[in-house]
C-alpha cells in the first residue's frame, strides 16, 4: 500500500515534468507558428495551451500520446495498416518465434556445455566475450543474407530476435546447471547416480530460478532484436517500421505511440515470465 | 611461483584460442571449398584484406561512434550514481522510483533513438543522448542496491565513531556499493555500443560504424560490413576489459577476487 502510493506519486511527478517539458520545448515552435499566421495578440496561456496540442510537436504532451494510442489501438480495425494492433502483432510474432528458437538453442547449448568439460573450457570464454560485443550490429546483414536465400517476411527478424536472446540464455543456464553445491553433487555420487540421472534429478531442477531469470532477459532482448530488425526491412511493417517512418516524416506522436506499444509488449512478456517463475518457484520450494 | 602462475594462465587461454582458430580455419576452408558467394559470406582472409585497405574509413567511423558512446556513457553513469545517492536519502522516493527503474530496464529503450535524433540533430550528440538514457537506469538500480548492501554491524560501527551521513556515505557505503556500481558499468559498456550503433540508423553525418554497416549492406559490400563488425566487436570487448581491469584494481578486497588468489 505504502509503496503503491510512492509509485503513484513518482508517476504523477513524471507526468507533471513531462507537461512542463512539452510546453517549454514546443513554445518556440508555436511562437514561429503564430508569427507565420500573423498573430501577435496571444497570451502566455494561449501559448502554453497551443504548444501542448501541436500537430508535430518536438515533444508531444501525454494526453496527445494517449488519445493517439486510443485512436490507433482501440478505434482502428486491427486489420488496418494504420492500426498499432496490426504492427504490434507483427512484432510480437517475430519476437515469440525468435524467442522460442533462441531459448531452445540456448538451453540445448548449455546442456552440451555442462556435460562436456573440454567444450566449456574452449567455448565458454567466447560465449561470455560475445556478450560484450554489440551483436545487434549484425542485424541488417542477417536480414540481407537471408534475403539472398529468398527467406523474407517474419523469418529474418525472428532469426535476429533468436540470435539476441540466445547468448544471455546460454550463459544463464550454464550458471543454473552449475548451481547445485558440491555437497549435493557428492550425495548423488554416493547414490551412484549416472551423469544423466544427476542432470535430470539435481542439475535441471536446481536451475529453475536461473531459467526464469534468463528467460526474462532473453525475452526483453528478443523484443529489441525484432524492433531493430524491422528498421532494416521497414516495408513489412512492425513497431520498428513505425519508429523509422515517424522519424522520416517528423511524426513525433507516431514515434511515441510505437514506443509505448513496444514498451507494453516487452513489459507484458517479462511480467508473464516473472509471474510463471514466482508460481513455479513457490511450488518447487525455492521461496518460503 | 610466478612462472607457474604464468603457465597456468597460458593453459587457461589455450583451449579458447584453439577453438577460435579452428572456427576461423573451418570458415575459410568451408567458404572456399563450397564456393559460397562473397555476398553471403566472405572468407576471413578477404575480410582482413578489406580491413587493411580501408583503415582510414574505419578509423573515421570508429571516432564518430566512440565519441557518442564515451560521452553518453560518462554522463549516463554519473547521473545514475548521483540520482541513486539522492534517492537513497528518501525511503519514499526509493519505494516509488525503484520498481519503475526495474520496469524500464526490461523495455526496448533503443526506441528513443528517433526522438533523440530529432531533438539533438544527426551528429554525435544525439547518439550520446540515446546512450545516456540507456545507461542511466541500470546504474540507478544497481547503485541503490549497492548503497543498501553495507552490513548493519559496519553501520553501527560508523555510528559509534559519531560519523555523520556524508562521512558514512564516503567511508563505508560508497565503497561497499562499488561491486554493484562496477556491475552496472560493465553492463553499460555493451548497452552504450548498442545504443550508439542503432541510433545511427535514424540519421548520421554519413560517418560512423552503424551508418557504415547499413550503407554497405545496401550495396552489398559484405566484406566491409564484416570489417566494421570486427572493429565494433574488438571495441566492445576492449571497453569491457578496461572496465573489468579497473574493477579488479579498485575492488581487490571483494570476496569474488580474494577466492581466486588463495
Amino acid at each position: 500500500m505504502k509503496s503503491a502510493l510512492s509509485i503513484a506519486t513518482v508517476i504523477l511527478a513524471i507526468l507533471a515534468g513531462w507537461y512542463a517539458a512539452a510546453a517549454l520545448m514546443n513554445a518556440s515552435l508555436q511562437r514561429d507558428a503564430y508569427a507565420n499566421a500573423g498573430r501577435t495578440d496571444y497570451s502566455t496561456r494561449d501559448l502554453i495551451a497551443d504548444s501542448l496540442n501541436m500537430e508535430r510537436p518536438k515533444l508531444p504532451a501525454p494526453h496527445q500520446v494517449v488519445s493517439e494510442l486510443y485512436r490507433l489501438v482501440l478505434a482502428t480495425a486491427p486489420t488496418s495498416k494504420r492500426s498499432l494492433v496490426y504492427h504490434g502483432a507483427i512484432t510480437l510474432e517475430e519476437t515469440l518465434i525468435g524467442f522460442l528458437i533462441g531459448a531452445t538453442l540456448g538451453i540445448a547449448l548449455a546442456v552440451v556445455i555442462v556435460s562436456m568439460r573440454w567444450l566449456e573450457r574452449s567455448m565458454m570464454p567466447w560465449i561470455i566475450a560475445s556478450q560484450t560485443v554489440p551483436i545487434i550490429a549484425l542485424a541488417p546483414m542477417i536480414v540481407v543474407i537471408l534475403n539472398q536465400f529468398n527467406i523474407t517476411g517474419v523469418a529474418p527478424k525472428a532469426a535476429i530476435a533468436a540470435y539476441l536472446s540466445f547468448f544471455p540464455i546460454t550463459v544463464g543456464m550454464v550458471k543454473g546447471f552449475r548451481s547445485p553445491d558440491p555437497l549435493m553433487l557428492d550425495l548423488m555420487r554416493t547414490y551412484s547416480a549416472t551423469r544423466a540421472q544427476t542432470f535430470l534429478k539435481l542439475r535441471a531442477p536446481a536451475s529453475a530460478p536461473f531459467f526464469f531469470a534468463s528467460m526474462k532477459i532473453g525475452a526483453a532482448a528478443a523484443v529489441v532484436g525484432a524492433i531493430v530488425a524491422e528498421l532494416t526491412k521497414s516495408e513489412d511493417g512492425g513497431l520498428g517500421a513505425r519508429l523509422l517512418e515517424g522519424s522520416y516524416y517528423g511524426q513525433t506522436v507516431q514515434i511515441w505511440t510505437a514506443l509505448f506499444v513496444g514498451a507494453a509488449l516487452s513489459a507484458a512478456l517479462v511480467g508473464l515470465i516473472g509471474f510463471l517463475g514466482r508460481a513455479t518457484e513457490r511450488r518447487m520450494g525455492f521461496v518460503p | 611461483m610466478n612462472g607457474r602462475r604464468l603457465a597456468e594462465r597460458v593453459a587457461d587461454l589455450l583451449p579458447p584460442l584453439a577453438f577460435g582458430l579452428a572456427v576461423l580455419a573451418i570458415w575459410e576452408v568451408g567458404v572456399r571449398l563450397l564456393h559460397v558467394p562473397m555476398i553471403i559470406l566472405p572468407t576471413p582472409s578477404a575480410i582482413l584484406a578489406r580491413f587493411l585497405t580501408s583503415i582510414p574509413t574505419l578509423a573515421a567511423d570508429f571516432w564518430q561512434t566512440i565519441k557518442g558512446v564515451l560521452i553518453g556513457y560518462a554522463i549516463g553513469c554519473a547521473a545514475g550514481v548521483a540520482v541513486a545517492v539522492l534517492v537513497d536519502r528518501s525511503g519514499f522516493l526509493k519505494r516509488g522510483l525503484l520498481p519503475l527503474g526495474n520496469l524500464v530496464s526490461a523495455l526496448p529503450i533503443v526506441g528513443v533513438a528517433p526522438i533523440m535524433v530529432m531533438w539533438f540533430g544527426f551528429d554525435w550528440p544525439s547518439k550520446a543522448a540515446v546512450v545516456v538514457v540507456m545507461t542511466f537506469f541500470p546504474m540507478l538500480v544497481n547503485t541503490v542496491a549497492g548503497l543498501a548492501s553495507a552490513g548493519a554491524m559496519e553501520r553501527d560501527l560508523m555510528k559509534t565513531y559519531g560519523a555523520d551521513y556524508w562521512q558514512t556515505l564516503i567511508a563505508l557505503r560508497l565503497p561497499s556499493a562499488l561491486p554493484f556500481i562496477f556491475n552496472a558499468l560493465k553492463i553499460n559498456t555493451t548497452l552504450a555500443m548498442i545504443g550508439a550503433i542503432v541510433a545511427e540508423d535514424f540519421g548520421t553525418p554519413i560517418v560512423g560504424m552503424g551508418f557504415r554497416i547499413s550503407a554497405e549492406v545496401g550495396h552489398l559490400g559484405i566484406d566491409m560490413v564484416w570489417a566494421t563488425i570486427a572493429v565494433a566487436a574488438v571495441t566492445g570487448s576492449l571497453f569491457y576489459a578496461i572496465i573489468a581491469g579497473v574493477e579488479r584494481r579498485v575492488t581487490f578486497w571483494h570476496a569474488s577476487y580474494r577466492a581466486k588468489e588463495a
